[in-house]
């Protein structure tokens, strides 16, 4: 990194979405920011599901989404439940989400990450990838700088946007060890096909988009769930686990036949037929929510994005990518402040967390404050998709004989399998999500 | 297709020493259920007939971080790989 002896006003570790943001509204506002990435390129360590919610974070970027290399407008969204042979699906085909501006998009982030990272340096951020940062510069218990390369370069603010597993946040003091009951491991593989073919296996005209996400037998009664969105050129499947889950297994069983099996499941060949598997990836993601935050400030420090533990699993929709954009901007505001009052202490980069409560990140983390100990339910992944299988199969068969009454088949269902104590305690859980 | 071949298709920019440093006298005195075996998705952990220690093909690391916080016992020293190595996505 040679002789950077010049200190920076900002020093951001990690050019993911949350870095990114910081940067580039730092650099906007004529501050000197260097943001600082160990991969080979921006995006180059970045995985997610995914999709990204433009909604929230549209009117923060103006100039930005119109040119962006995101993937398809998602209009299609389907939710699985899965038994053992058979799978119920439930999907919302939506007008609404075909109108401009469009409400959501498939992305992959090496692709996305790169391009924004380069608005950034236009706005006149340094950006150094290939670049770890190895630990933080602490006098007198503020952070004052990082070190990388054996090189020390000081700066006012270090702004944590390293990730989930933010090794920054711990050095700092700003979290204990991370939690297994906290987090989820990911797998994902990215399989090539034709455009025309995903568009005529899905149902799609021209960049429309499919989102679909999965709960049940995939998982064999762990927390978690299955996830496939398409691309323009290639589809994004996954399978995540609960860490904590996966550690209780009796026997232990390796994680990694799960995404074997998922891909195996009939209702899934079919979809993946002619694809070419071009990436497999894998990242531990949050489950915890709000409890599994670390502290979001201290002297000279901000945590953004996933570092921040910012992250929901709401069951039916998975955010993340929003939270960082949006956390980002916000880190900004409070460090432009901190350079007028000219103090990077606490109790002035506090104003962060403030922010961050009035906007919709911290307000959904809030909301969604029960999710964890709504999915840790096993019934989600095992009796109730099973029930919910089963049932719509006894509706739809015709046997031989005469067929039983639709009421009475709905009634037996629920009396031999869901009249229990235990089901009534989680339909009273569920009300809370 | 299993997991070796899902990995061959990565692109990984190899070091030549390990980001994972393991602590074989905590594995060996305090860990009965070896988690690491298990949760690691690109199957990286094995254990040496021989000598009994854990051992981490830390080539063809994801970097995904669940063994860190699945090791129970803190005998993980688990780092980042230096700059501009490990694993580097195309699509991500």
């Amino acid at each position: 990194m040679g002789d950077c002896t010049d200190k920076m006003d900002v020093i951001v570790v990690g050019a993911g979405l949350a870095g990114l943001s910081t940067a580039y509204f730092l650099a906007d506002a004529g501050l000197d920011v260097l943001v600082v990435e160990r991969g080979d390129f921006p995006g180059s360590k970045n995985v997610t599901g995914g999709r990204i919610y433009l909604n929230p974070v549209r009117d923060l970027f103006p100039d930005l989404w119109e040119q962006a290399p995101l993937e398809r407008h998602v209009t299609r969204e389907r939710l699985t439940m899965m038994a053992r042979e058979s799978a119920t699906t439930v999907e919302l085909q939506s007008e609404r989400f075909n109108r401009q501006p469009y409400h959501s998009y498939t992305i992959l982030r090496a692709k996305f990450d790169r391009w924004f990272a380069d608005r950034v340096a236009e706005k006149g951020a340094f950006l150094i990838s290939k670049n770890k940062v190895d630990d933080l510069v602490l006098e007198g218990g503020r952070v004052a700088g990082i070190v990388a390369d054996g090189d020390e370069i000081h700066a006012d603010v270090v702004v944590a946007a390293d990730g989930i597993l933010s090794l920054m946040a711990e050095k700092a003091g700003l979290r204990e060890k991370q939690q297994p009951r906290h987090f989820a491991v990911s797998m994902k593989e990215v399989i090539e096909l034709p455009r025309q073919t995903i568009e005529d296996r899905f149902n799609l005209e021209g960049d429309q988009g499919l989102a679909q996400l999965f709960f049940g037998e995939l998982t064999q009664g762990m927390m978690g769930g299955g996830f496939l969105y398409t691309n323009l050129e290639s589809i994004s499947l996954g399978l995540v686990v609960g860490v904590e889950s996966l550690m209780e297994r009796d026997p232990l069983q390796e994680v990694h036949p799960l995404m074997e099996a998922f891909k195996e499941r009939p209702e899934i060949r079919v979809l993946l037929e002619g694809g070419e598997v071009v990436e497999y990836s894998a990242h531990v993601i949050t489950e915890g929510g709000i409890h599994a935050m670390p502290k979001l400030f201290s002297d000279g420090m901000l945590v953004v994005g996933d570092a921040a533990g910012l992250g929901l699993n709401m069951l039916i929709t998975v955010r993340g990518m929003e939270y960082a954009l949006a956390s980002g901007a916000m880190a900004a505001q409070a460090i432009q402040r901190a350079k007028e009052k000219g103090d990077f202490s606490a109790s002035t980069l506090a104003y962060y967390e403030e922010l961050l409560k009035d906007s919709f990140v911290l307000k959904d983390m809030h909301t969604f404050r029960h999710a964890l100990n709504i999915l840790e339910n096993p019934r989600l992944f095992n009796l109730y998709p099973q029930v919910v299988c089963d049932l719509f199969e006894k509706l739809m068969w015709i046997d031989s004989g005469a067929k039983e009454g639709l009421f009475s088949t709905v009634f037996g269902e629920v009396r031999s399998k869901l009249l229990s104590f235990s089901v009534l305690r989680d339909v009273l859980s569920f009300c809370k999500m | 297709m299993n997991v070796e071949s899902k990995l061959g298709l990565d692109a990984f920019k190899l070091d030549e020493e390990s980001h994972i440093h393991i602590k074989q006298g905590i594995c060996k005195r305090d860990c009965k259920e070896k988690y690491c075996l298990f949760v690691c998705p690109a199957h990286l952990y094995s254990v040496n007939k021989e000598s009994g220690d854990i051992c981490v093909e830390f080539e063809g690391c994801l970097e995904c971080g669940t063994c860190r916080i699945a090791c129970r016992y803190g005998a993980l020293e688990w780092e980042y790989p230096r700059g501009g190595f490990g694993v580097q996505f195309r699509f991500g």
